[in-house]
């Protein structure tokens, strides 16, 4: 037990010290954490619930625009920042700039969180494909629907306001961000899967049908998963967009096949249904990502979708359902060796 | 707002105008059906939900384009050279990808397809840049009503062609000792194993045809629409609408609404305005989903 | 005795086969009823309309004088009326325990409740059950690796965890050891004396059926056949014909 809190002792340290002992690396690792809270919150419906969804990009691309429209809208008309016309120059005050994160952030958290909470009991009548095709629908319908709403700044997208921070600094507040979201969300998952809540998702993973048949309360507890792993990408969008300063909708908020697909190939790279699969195959797809990258030679996205298939195909377990089948023992599984046999 | 008013306005003061929205949105609709019949097949066979379907497509519309533009081969010739060009493009696909996720869960097929689609997306874009592109064969313009409607000859040819390949389609499925086996097989492919098909040529069969039915759908295209690299996600999830409305195995069901699709899709950016075209596709996906969850509630099911 | 099963008038048909016409059935509280009939008769069909697997053609399903007919499958387990299937159906990938605490009452459970861990009585309770099914031996071992029969015997101990009102098992005995029906009827009747839990039972096996229950109902070709004391069934003509193929 004392090993085990060592372990997380040196790891969150290090969590700590990384932006000031690789200062260039700062904002690598800032999107680390991002990849990371991504997969988790992928892998809470796709891994630990069954529910393979291709749009959870919905929800870090509604936090990145309720984020902004919180933190601008609590001191402009929104309307009149994102004006393409507007000749006037509208700044805010540090203060007001650090009231716009401390109430953005969370408030696009509840708001996707509401969001999922909402339109949950509609999704989650579909089941298997049915599924994953509704939610990459609603993920590129919202993209195409902001883009086309001007009072959100249309195709052109929204402007942060400015951080009066020194940009280094600025960097080294949105990692501790990140990081911050990051380990509330991995302590929180981790609490969330030993209680009889964690227990029941995976029963509606293992064998729905059973489990509506055992009387566990499957939409409410599937609508519940769904809206807490929003909060998390709801926050961490909006973390993106004080750290993007610009963002635009189709390419940086609803970005389906960029980091839409990515948080899939982390978990998927790292292990299903796993608490420390998605945390490592994010760290391995990122790192990956970032040292071949521009080995590529603008064929990036190509090795990309090569990447997703290779994976797929041929390593779908992941590196921790790889190691539950060569070391079952680690997993605490135990086989009847007798009555496998027969 | 005021502008998606005005515009109803228009179709209600204009009557003509819906006469050429539907037209228009038939022959185009044509050409989705024929996408999503190819889905439907692969769906039912092999139970493959292909995500790379729209990306077929555009392959198969830049193949046309491509010929066209070197002077090679005529476009309405071009479209059978897609269809066998894609054939055995669809036939190394099903060796390399298909044939080791046919038997895994759903969601398996339905990402390895979808990495194939960024995949092609992105070597197409590499290939012919992300303009939009068109052929344009410079045929007669037909008008009616004082020009409000115009039926473009090369509309007319397209509809006949993609009429003439689903007709040719039905009759191979009907006729052929592969067209049964490929229905047998899609009824159950255990049964059909056990009475001596070979489902895995079956399978690599249905899967070619599919992909060749795409490309000829895609020369279609390229003559009477634009293609670019990245509408082929558009493509598939028209398919996808298409199938979901009509069912799988049902022929007049999706041809109705693939028609219907296209009319659909007319309207909405007559309304909306061309912005919207992409949202429309999708927003009707989604509305055709909802639709027939509704239908499965009522008999106490999910839909999946 | 009351009825807290009362189905009246039932019809299912699927496309032109008539699988259910017109049965009435009641399942008195705290007895153990028994449905019979020949392959085919449309056994689980009415079980299937009962725990809302699918929409009945006519008819009413009332449960503790609630109508049922309309609700989905999980508003009607919530009800405390569980199923048990012929093809069992388990977690092949936990083991025995976990099984068990999956199956924990979810429908008495707060939200709050749900959101806490599993207590110490919780497994012991677990512990127990198995222990009641002889699955104590099995239990940290992975519920996919059990034989069928075991397999059964824990779909019938998850069922015992979850507290039901009513239990409808399909054909409890099917694919156990001939040995240890003796010992699985002694648990049915133990759990239904012991546990106060109602159970109505699909059944082929006579010698088990007519050992067990109160009341049978008997089906042939979608219709009631007949219905009564296990003796008086027992020696229907009816019955008989039907079992032998002179129907």
């Amino acid at each position: 037990m004392s090993r085990n809190h060592l372990f997380y002792a040196v790891l969150l340290a290090a969590t700590i010290a990384a932006p000031f002992l690789f200062p260039s690396y700062t904002a690598f690792l800032a999107t680390l954490w991002l990849f990371i809270i991504v997969a988790l919150t992928w892998d809470m419906t796709g891994g630990q619930m069954g529910y393979n969804s291709l749009g959870n990009i919905f929800f870090y691309g509604t936090g990145m625009y309720a984020g902004a429209v919180i933190a601008i809208g609590l001191y402009f008309p929104v309307g009149e920042w994102t004006d393409a016309s507007r000749t006037e120059v509208l700044t805010v005050t540090g203060g007001q700039y650090y009231m716009g994160m401390l109430l953005g952030i969370p408030g696009a958290g509840l708001f996707c969180g509401l969001c999922a909470y909402l339109i949950g009991p509609l999704f989650f009548g579909l089941r298997g494909p049915y599924f994953a095709i509704g939610t990459l629908g609603l993920a590129i319908a919202a993209g195409e629907i902001v883009s086309n709403i001007e009072w959100l700044g249309g195709g052109q997208g929204i402007s942060m306001p400015h951080s009066p921070l020194h940009p280094d600094f600025e960097k080294v507040l949105i990692y501790f961000l990140y990081a911050g979201l990051g380990v509330v969300l991995f302590v929180f998952l981790k609490w969330l899967y030993s209680t009889r809540f964690g227990a029941a998702i995976n029963a509606i993973r293992d064998d729905e049908e059973k489990a509506e048949a055992m009387g566990i309360h499957t939409l409410r507890y599937k609508t519940l998963t769904w809206a807490i792993s929003a909060v998390f990408v709801g926050m961490a969008g909006a973390i993106s967009a004080f750290q993007l300063i610009h963002f635009e909708p189709l390419e940086t908020a609803y970005q389906t096949i960029n980091l839409g697909i990515f948080m899939v190939v982390c978990v998927l790279l790292g292990g299903k249904g796993t608490l420390w699969g998605p945390v490592v195959g994010a760290i391995l797809f990122h790192v990956f990502k970032e040292v071949t990258w521009n080995y590529f030679l603008g064929g990036q996205w190509v090795a990309l979708g090569l990447l997703i298939v290779v994976i797929v195909v041929f390593f779908q377990d992941g590196l921790m359902g790889y190691l539950k089948h060569i070391r079952p023992d680690w997993f605490g599984i135990r086989v009847d060796e007798k009555e496998a046999d027969a | 707002m005021e502008q998606i008013a005005e515009n109803i306005g228009y179709l209600f003061q204009y009557p003509v105008l819906n006469i050429k929205t539907i037209l228009d949105g038939v022959m185009i609709g044509a050409i989705f059906a024929l996408a999503a019949y190819g889905l439907a097949l692969v769906w039912g066979v092999m139970n493959v939900k292909n995500l790379a379907q729209g990306d077929f497509v555009i392959a198969g519309g830049y193949i046309c384009w491509w010929l066209a533009k070197q002077g090679w081969v005529h476009p309405l010739l071009g479209v059978q050279v897609a269809f066998i060009v894609m054939w055995g493009f669809g036939w190394v696909v099903y060796k390399l990808i298909i044939s080791r996720v046919i038997e895994r869960d759903l969601f398996t097929s339905l990402l390895a397809t979808f990495g194939l689609a960024i995949m092609m997306a992105q070597i197409m874009n590499l290939m012919f840049g992300s303009d939009t592109q068109s052929v344009n064969l410079g045929y007669e313009t037909f008008f009616f009503f004082n020009g409000f409607v115009d039926v473009p000859m090369v509309k007319l040819i397209c509809l006949v062609l993609a009429m003439c390949l689903a007709f040719g389609v039905i009759v191979f499925m009907k006729r052929s000792r592969m067209g049964q086996a490929i229905r047998a097989t899609s009824q159950d492919s255990r049964a059909a194993r056990v009475m001596g098909i070979d489902t895995e040529k079956v399978y690599a069969f249905t899967f070619s045809l599919n992909s060749a039915i795409c490309g000829a759908a895609g020369a279609l295209v390229v003559m009477i629409w634009v293609i670019q690299p990245f509408y082929g996600i558009t493509h598939s999830v028209r398919a996808f609408v298409i199938v979901t409305a009509a069912g799988l195995g049902n022929l007049p069901g999706v041809i109705a609404a693939g028609l219907g699709i296209g009319a659909l899709e007319q309207y909405g950016g007559f309304i909306f305005g061309i912005g919207y075209q992409q949202a429309i596709a999708v927003v009707l996906l989604l509305i055709v989903l909802f639709f027939r969850l509704m239908q499965q509630r009522r008999k106490r099911q999910s839909l999946s | 005795m009351s009825a807290i099963i009362d189905v009246s008038g039932v019809s299912k048909s699927f496309g032109g086969v008539k699988a259910n016409t017109d049965i009435s059935l009641t399942v008195e509280k705290g007895g153990i009823t028994g449905l019979i009939g020949p392959n085919g008769s449309g056994k689980t069909t009415l079980f299937n309309s009962i725990v809302g697997y699918h929409p009945i053609d006519g008819g009413s399903i009332k449960f503790e004088g609630q109508e049922i007919s309309k609700m989905l499958v999980p508003e009607i387990a919530r009800l405390g009326l569980l199923r048990t299937f012929q093809q069992t159906r388990i977690y092949g990938e936990m083991n025995c325990v976990e099984n068990m605490l999956i199956s924990l009452p979810h429908r008495k459970l707060s939200l709050r409740d749900a959101f806490k861990q599993n207590t110490a009585e919780d497994s012991e309770k677990a512990i127990h059950l198995l222990d009641f099914v002889g699955l104590f031996e099995k239990r940290f071992l992975q519920a996919g690796s059990l034989s069928f029969g075991q397999q059964k015997l824990l779909e019938f101990a998850m069922a015992l965890m979850n507290e039901p009102t009513v239990l409808l098992l399909d054909e409890p005995t099917a694919g156990i050891n001939p040995t240890l029906i003796n010992g699985l009827i002694d648990r049915l009747r133990r759990a239904n004396t012991e546990f106060g839990i109602t159970l109505f039972i699909i059944e082929h096996n006579m010698r088990v059926i007519m050992n067990m229950a109160d009341t049978i109902y008997c089906l042939a070709h979608g219709q009631m056949l007949a219905s009564g004391k296990p003796e008086d069934i027992q020696d229907d003509q009816r019955v008989i014909d039907a079992y032998l193929g002179a129907h």
